[in-house]
């Protein structure tokens, strides 16, 4: 076991050393000069040349990329070019509003995957297995924010129910957790259903239905408890997921979250922000991964620690 | 992982054929996928016959109309026709899908086998790439890079293809791990058949079943990631008309012409669907032991 995390904390050190490599390339994709860029066409060329020496444009490609990881080591994703404020301070400010959020959106998606899952599971072909496969599928199909943007047009605009916009109070909570729930909802349902069918089918449960059990028993203590396992690797990459899918939805909704500070900072070409936005986003889903391969191996001592 | 239903050479395609359409056929969901999908297309290549109006054409004096027998979608807060734009935008949601496909095929494949076949420092190289390239949560990889390459149609469909890579390097690599041990495929090799004519004769046609599968179910992801592109002001810009650019501007309507959201909307949920069922119903009938998962 402790090889086997030594393992997958190699490999995600790795991963994360890919990631900074790919963010810090990222800056050296833009087409043309990234200073001049990020200054904007109206700058005069002191500017620009300025710019480029606070970045450290005018070093060597592999100078720069050593100093910008040595700068992370530090916690230093450099300056916002806007605000002219510590990047990390930036997104430090809004990170826990998009964790609020996903937080939310997990727990909604988790409980209504898994109880529709299990209820679908344990009646085959009845009206709610049929429905929920079609609400599983329609939750796969649907644009996250089309579903944002009708919500708030029955539920803040025609019933006037809850606010359009904004995290200031417990109901602007409910539509923005529901439209970024719903995708996650449907494929935990979907992975509940196929993992519980599979283990209702097993020796062990037919064990536990000939000794007389209650079904609430036999299901949650038995069946679930066994089906959980592959649910979780879904449960783990669908909250990195909604980490992802928070730009959509923080704008929709007007979430103070770093998804939208990333919008916002690509339209002022403001690309230290979205570079340490994009790093913070991969970091948190490379550590969540591992947290779910870690947890994955603990719960199925199946698993071949190589 | 189960080895799926081989995709077979020329001679006998037109059995292997009708017999995966007899399967596929019995799946109802993925007839309808299917019959969406068709229609779809029919209604994008008749355009010109179903609308008298022109997708660009201004008349403000029609603007933010409901709709109406004379606009059945109404009318957007320039006077288009929405119904028209729908359309005209049909062709290019569509077409951006299709070649952002095309590149997680021509650069996921090679790169899959290469890494499945090899093994080694292939493998080891070619996955850590795709590690990297996953760890950019859903949307964030597309995002990132058209927030570098820059809006506009060419960079919306690389950006799209460039996140649709690492899938198709995964799955090819799982299928190309269980047919390189084939006996058929040690048969190659033991009678000297160069590497290159085992991958492209031996192995990648029977690894193509899956990708077939998701190549399908990506076209639904490619054309929903290139909304919300277009959604956020950083796909195709305006005027051209793109399902998701559309959605975008009828956000700022949402509260006067909600149906300006709607359309674009239903247009995109219908399209991603039909994909989404066709890519399962293909799964079931190319391999008929995931039947009733």
């Amino acid at each position: 076991m402790t090889r086997y995390i030594a393992q997958r904390l190699i490999a995600a050190a790795i991963t994360l050393l890919g990631v900074s490599l790919v963010v810090f390339l990222l800056l050296h994709l833009l087409p043309g000069d990234p200073a001049r860029i990020i200054a904007g066409l109206l700058a005069s060329e002191e500017d620009v040349a300025h710019l480029r020496t606070e970045l450290g444009l005018d070093q060597p490609l592999v100078l720069q990329y050593l100093n910008f990881l040595g700068n992370l080591l530090h916690g230093d994703l450099g300056h916002s070019v806007r605000t002219r404020q510590p990047v990390l301070d930036e997104v430090l400010a809004r990170l826990p509003a998009t964790i609020q959020l996903a937080v939310i959106s997990m727990v909604v998606a988790g409980w209504l995957g898994i109880l529709a899952g299990v209820l679908a599971a344990t009646r085959p072909d009845s009206l709610f297995d049929y429905l929920t496969s079609l609400g599983t599928l329609f939750g796969v199909s649907m644009p996250v924010y089309w579903l944002g943007l009708m919500l708030i047009t029955l539920f803040a605009v025609q019933w006037q129910l809850v606010p359009a916009a904004g995290n200031d109070q417990p109901t602007s909570w409910i539509l923005p957790s529901l439209t970024l729930a719903a995708f996650s909802v449907a494929l935990i349902a979907r992975m509940t259903r196929s993992s519980m069918l599979e283990v209702l089918h097993q020796d062990y449960v037919r064990t536990a239905w000939a000794k007389g059990l209650a079904e609430r028993g036999v299901i949650f203590r038995h069946a679930l408890k066994n089906a959980f396992i592959p649910v979780l690797t879904v449960l783990g990459l669908q909250f990195g997921a909604l980490l992802g899918g928070a730009v959509l939805t923080e704008s929709v909704f007007a979430w103070p979250g770093i998804g939208r500070l990333m919008v916002d900072s690509i339209f002022a070409r403001d690309y230290p922000v979205v570079q340490g936005v994009v790093l913070v986003f991969a970091t948190m889903f490379i550590l969540l991964n591992l947290v779910v391969d870690v947890l994955y191996a603990y719960l199925d001592p199946r698993i071949h620690y190589g | 992982m189960a080895s799926p239903m081989p995709v077979p050479r020329h001679s006998e395609g037109v059995h292997w054929a009708r017999d995966l359409w007899q399967r596929f056929r019995r799946r109802r969901p993925a007839v309808l996928g299917l019959g969406l999908l068709l229609g779809l297309l029919l209604l994008t290549a008749a355009a010109p016959l179903l609308t008298p109006f022109d997708p660009n054409q201004q008349k403000l004096i029609s603007a933010l109309q409901p709709p109406s027998i004379a606009h059945p979608l109404g009318t957007d807060h320039l006077g288009r026709d929405i119904f028209a734009r729908l359309l005209y935008g049909a062709r290019l949601s569509l077409l951006i899908g299709f070649l952002a496909v095309a590149i997680g095929l021509v650069v996921g494949i090679p790169l899959g086998a290469l890494s499945g076949y090899y093994g080694r420092w292939a493998d080891l190289l070619i996955q850590r790439f795709a590690d990297v390239l996953l760890s950019f949560p859903g949307f964030l990889l597309a995002l990132s890079l058209v927030a570098i390459l820059g809006v506009g149609l060419q960079n919306v469909i690389v950006s799209v293809g460039v996140s649709a890579i690492p899938s198709f390097i995964r799955l090819v690599r799982g299928s190309v791990l269980t047919i390189r041990e084939q006996t058929y495929v040690e048969a190659a090799r033991s009678v000297g058949v160069p590497d290159r004519r085992i991958i492209l004769r031996h192995v990648l046609p029977n690894a193509m079943a899956p990708v077939i599968v998701q190549a399908t179910l990506n076209l639904g992801t490619a054309i929903l990631v290139a909304a919300g592109l277009g959604f956020l002001g950083l796909g195709v810009q305006p005027p051209t008309p793109e399902w998701g650019a559309m959605l975008g501007e009828g956000r700022n309507y949402i509260f006067s012409a909600p149906y300006m959201a709607t359309f674009p909307g239903l247009a995109i949920f219908c399209a991603v669907l039909g994909f989404n069922l066709l890519g399962d119903g293909l799964r079931d009938a190319l391999d008929p032991r995931l039947r009733h998962r």
